[in-house]
Parts: C-alpha cells; sequence; structure tokens
C-alpha cells in the first residue's frame, strides 16, 4: 500500500494535502486498489461548498460506485479535467496525477484533526481485520 | 429447462426430508378460520367449456380490425407486418424472462443492441436504452434525467399544452415530492410561445412532435432559446412521423422519447406498449433504464452485455435517477423487427401514406357544411375539424350506423376546443374509408336538419 507521508487521510479513504494556500484531494491507493479499474469519476463544479464530510462526487469502477466525502469543508477551487478522459490515472497515480479536487478550506485547523500516513496505514490493517 | 409437474412420490420424499406429515401440515402458522376459508367458486369448466365462455365474451367486443378506425390521440392503428409476429413468438424470445445473462442471452441482446442503434438513427440521437414501458413514462424518466444533469440544482420545468395531456399527468405523478414547480404555457398555441417562459432556473422544456393536434413546426428558434438558458429540450416524438420529418437530433433535441407502439405492436387494449428513450452521449449517465452495449469476449470476438449498470438502483441506490429496472424487451424486439422489415425507405412510403391520406381526409372533410379545419399549421397524420354537433354524438352516430370509429374529443382535456374532433388517418384507411366517413357525416347533417324541421 502506497503512502504519500505529505498527506493526511480520511476514515473514508480520501487524502487530503496542503498545497500553498489550497487543499488538494483525492483517494488512497488502498482505495483505488480495492475499487479495482476505474472508469468514471463524477465530479462537482468550481464554486460548490461542501462542508466536512459531505459527498462532492462518486467513483465509479467496473465493480461498484462509491461516494467521494470532502475530508475538509470548503469552496471548489479546481477540479482535475484529466480525469473526464482518462479516470484511470486515480489507479496509476492516485497521489499526484490521480488529485480530484483542489479546495480553500473553510477550517484550514481541520487538516490535523485527520490521519497522518503512520495513523492511516494502522486504521487499514485494523479494518482489514 | 423442461417443466415437469411432482409426482405424489416426490412430494412424499419431499415432505420426509423436510420433517413433516403433510403439506396442509405446512399451514400451522396461518389461524384456522383464515386457513382454508370457503370460496364461492364455480365449478372447474372443461377446456372446451372455458374457450366456449371466453369466446363469447371477447365476441362482445369489437376491434379496429372489425370497424374504420379514425381514432388516434396516443395510440395508432398501424400496419403489422406477419413478420414481427413470426420472430417475436419464437419461444426463446415469447416466453423468456428477463434473458439478459451475456452467457445465454447473445440473441436477445443483439436484437435490443440494434434496437438502440435503429433509435438512434431514427430520431438522431447519439444513445438510447433498452426501452421504458410507454411514452408516457418515457416522458417523465426524461424530466427526471434533466433535472439530475443540473444535479437538482434547477427545480422549474417548462411543459407544452399540446404535449398528450395523459403524458402531463404521468409526468405530474411520476415527479411528486421532487419539489419541481412544472409550468404549462396555457395561452399560446405553438411552440414558440414557450420562450417566454424560460429562465436560468429551469431544468427543461418539453414539446411534443408532431403535437397532440397533429401539429408540426420548426423547432429550431425554440431550441436555441431552451439552449441559451443552458435548459435542456425534450421531444416527444411520434417514430412513425420521423420517416418523414426532421429528426430532433439534428435541430437540437437534447432528449427525445415516444411511443413505439405503432412499429409493430397494434393497439392492444393500451397496451404492452413501448417508450424509447434517446440522448446525448454526455447525458448517459443520467440516463434510467437497461443498456446493452457491444464488447469482445477473452477470444477477441464480437459479444453483447448490458453495460452502465452503475447507473441503476441495485448498484448505487441513492443516487440512481429512477427506480425503473426493467425494459419492455418483447415489445421493443417487435419494433426493431419492424424497423428492420420496413428499412429507411419502407418507413418513408408507410409516413407518405398517413400524410397523403390525412391531407385527402382533412380536405373532404372540411369542404362539409358546418366542419371547418382548425387553423393552416402543417399536420402529419391527425387533424383538428370543428363540428356542428357535438363530438360524441357524432360518434355515437358513425359507430351505430356505419360501423366507423370516429375521432377524439378535444372537449375532454381543453374547454375551448368543444365541439372539435381529433381525427386521425393512417396506412390503414383505404380511400373507401374516408370517403364513406365523409359521405356518413353529411348524411348526419341531412338527419339532424331533417329532424330540426
Amino acid at each position: 500500500m502506497k503512502l504519500d507521508p505529505e498527506a493526511r487521510y480520511a476514515k473514508t479513504h480520501e487524502w487530503a494535502r496542503w498545497d500553498g494556500e489550497e487543499i488538494v484531494c483525492g483517494i488512497s491507493d488502498h482505495a483505488q486498489e480495492s475499487l479495482s479499474d476505474i472508469v468514471y469519476v463524477e465530479l462537482p463544479e468550481v464554486g460548490d461548498t461542501f462542508a466536512k464530510g459531505d459527498a462532492f462526487g462518486v467513483v465509479e469502477s467496473v465493480k461498484a460506485a462509491s461516494d467521494l466525502y470532502v475530508p475538509m469543508g470548503g469552496e471548489i477551487i479546481a477540479i482535475n479535467e484529466d480525469l473526464e478522459d482518462t479516470p484511470e490515472l486515480v489507479n496509476q497515480d492516485p497521489y499526484d496525477e490521480g488529485w480530484m479536487i483542489r479546495l480553500a478550506p473553510s477550517d484550514p485547523v481541520g487538516f490535523d484533526d485527520l490521519m497522518d500516513a503512520d495513523d492511516y496505514e494502522a486504521f487499514v490493517a485494523e479494518e482489514e481485520g | 429447462m423442461p417443466y415437469i409437474s411432482h409426482s405424489n412420490k416426490d412430494r412424499d420424499a419431499m415432505l420426509a426430508a423436510i420433517g413433516v406429515r403433510s403439506i396442509r401440515d405446512l399451514f400451522k402458522d396461518v389461524p384456522a378460520y383464515a386457513r382454508f376459508p370457503e370460496l364461492a367458486l364455480p365449478f372447474a369448466l372443461s377446456e372446451m367449456e372455458a374457450r366456449w365462455e371466453l369466446q363469447a365474451l371477447a365476441g362482445a367486443d369489437f376491434t379496429a380490425a372489425d370497424f374504420a378506425c379514425f381514432l388516434g390521440a396516443g395510440a395508432y392503428h398501424h400496419f403489422v407486418p406477419a413478420v414481427v409476429d413470426a420472430v417475436i413468438s419464437r419461444g426463446e424470445f415469447y416466453t423468456a424472462y428477463t434473458p439478459y445473462q451475456p452467457e445465454i442471452s447473445q440473441g436477445t441482446l443483439q436484437a435490443i443492441f440494434e434496437y438502440q442503434s435503429m433509435i438512434c438513427a431514427l430520431t438522431g440521437m447519439e444513445v438510447s436504452n433498452a426501452s421504458h414501458y410507454d411514452g408516457a413514462t418515457a416522458t417523465a424518466e426524461a424530466v427526471i434525467t434533466a433535472v439530475n444533469v443540473h444535479r437538482l440544482k434547477r427545480r422549474k420545468i417548462v411543459i407544452s399544452p399540446w404535449v398528450h395531456p395523459e403524458y402531463r399527468a404521468v409526468v405530474r405523478t411520476y415527479t411528486q415530492g421532487m419539489g419541481l414547480t412544472i409550468v404549462e404555457n396555457g395561452g399560446s398555441q405553438n411552440n414558440n410561445g414557450l420562450t417566454d417562459l424560460l429562465d436560468d432556473g429551469t431544468a427543461c422544456v418539453i414539446v411534443q412532435y408532431p403535437d397532440f393536434l397533429g401539429r408540426f413546426e420548426d423547432l429550431g428558434v425554440l431550441a436555441e432559446a431552451v439552449h441559451a438558458v443552458r435548459a435542456l429540450l425534450i421531444v416527444v416524438a411520434n417514430p412513425i412521423a420521423l420517416g418523414l420529418l426532421k429528426p430532433p437530433g439534428e435541430f437540437g433535441a437534447d432528449i427525445v422519447v415516444g411511443e413505439g407502439q405503432g412499429m409493430g405492436a397494434g393497439l392492444n387494449f393500451g397496451g404492452p406498449y413501448l417508450g424509447f428513450f434517446a440522448t446525448r452521449k454526455k447525458y448517459v449517465r443520467k440516463m434510467a433504464g437497461r443498456v446493452v452495449g457491444q464488447t469482445v469476449d477473452t477470444e477477441g470476438n464480437r459479444g453483447f452485455v448490458l453495460t452502465l449498470s452503475t447507473r441503476e438502483q441495485h448498484i448505487r441506490r441513492e443516487r440512481a435517477t429512477s427506480n425503473i429496472c426493467t425494459n419492455q424487451g418483447l415489445v421493443a424486439l417487435a419494433a426493431a423487427v419492424y424497423m428492420v422489415a420496413l428499412g429507411k425507405t419502407g418507413l418513408r412510403r408507410v409516413a407518405e401514406l398517413n400524410y397523403h391520406k390525412a391531407h385527402y381526409a382533412q380536405r373532404r372533410i372540411a369542404g362539409i357544411d358546418g366542419y371547418s379545419a382548425l387553423d393552416d399549421k402543417p399536420f402529419f397524420n391527425e387533424f383538428v375539424v370543428r363540428c356542428p354537433q357535438p363530438v360524441k354524438e357524432i360518434n355515437d352516430y358513425l359507430l351505430d350506423e356505419w360501423g366507423i370509429i370516429g375521432g377524439y374529443d378535444l372537449g375532454r382535456d381543453y374547454p375551448h376546443l368543444k365541439d372539435h374532433m381529433l381525427v386521425c388517418v393512417t396506412e390503414m384507411n383505404p380511400r373507401e374509408d374516408i370517403d364513406t366517413l365523409v359521405e356518413a357525416l353529411g348524411e348526419m347533417n341531412n338527419e339532424t336538419m331533417s329532424n330540426e324541421q
């Protein structure tokens, strides 16, 4: 399971990472592996606002469709348009090219409430049982 | 799988396996008074007697095959070529229930794929689903799709009053609880009057083509106005008319729906009918219903499967745009056979026959004393005439005295069209039928006048 040491993780397997004043989000390597081949990512529109934990989109794979939840509340500044034609980027490079949204966080301190890479790794191990 | 009924030996073995003495014991949990109630049923009939009884019942009805039919208004008497029944009555098609496992249903899946492809060609759209129950529910699903395309942020829908009254009612029924505002433009006679109602809260506009009164017009201007506010244009189309008229996809429709009954299904006392639904590729994930796709198997051979299942409620219930989980497989197959049997040229010929016969009829009827055409808009195979007597009286007279099924009484749905009849003429009305209708209407005038003297 690959991890991004700079990112923090939500229990719903999304990651968040600072880039300047903005937060970049996507789904973890563990998530993309569980989903298997991703065929479609439904993203919100720029300007949409979400509270922490709200569903901001949907990721569809050959075997399932799952809601995506914002790890931190805020306003959508940008979405990864490449995912429209090449959703498989999420499988190939979940922490970099497979990024999904950038947002202006409403509560920057919330970042610290998320799990860091080690905590997330332990969390996943426990979830697997 | 063969059907072989159980023998007493089978039953005894099963009862022994579960440790029950008799079948009656299985109903122990049902309260005694309800367990085996007395039913006031007559004795069982033999097959022969049952057939006599049913034939007597059926004999009390007549059908469009018995009398000349000039009634349309959403259900049309069109010719069903023999090849349609020959194909759909095959046991593999006729008796199979939702046969969509690709391993054993390639024939069915391919037929539906071809149906979808032909619907796209007919309507000028990019993708079609495997069908809905009927034109009315397909229209309702189109509205729900449009509202979902706008992510539920736009709640106003504009629907022309010249969309079939029952379709408008079904749209209202289906969208209950969705918080939609449904605006029907009461006053305007033509579709372009709808543009006044558009704003950026509008999710979609629904028009019928040809409309309920049989008229058609260029919808390009309306399409532009609808797109200018980023709403969707939904066109309810008559598939037979599309053999002659410009396909809605070419003038900017975003979703095309309609009733496919005219293509191989017959009148059937109201059903089963066939709702077709076609749209642009970009809306495919908001489209309800089954979709058959073409793919390759592990050996590289072409095959067909149900696809895009993640739109449906068994994979992600809260996010599905509909709860419909079926299609009209057999009726869609009939329509596919019809379209293939006629082809582009054949369908055009059918449309032309409808058009020319209807125009002949309109000319002749409008020439009868007391009858006049509603307006001079172009029409396909239905037209409106103002009548000198109430429509119900005319229809009773036509049926009782002449064995003719008259047209639709528009006063039922449009108060300002009291005493107006919607007359439908199809390829199933030979010229003699039309001439007889004209004669009959003239005779009624004579009788009415002599009654008044």
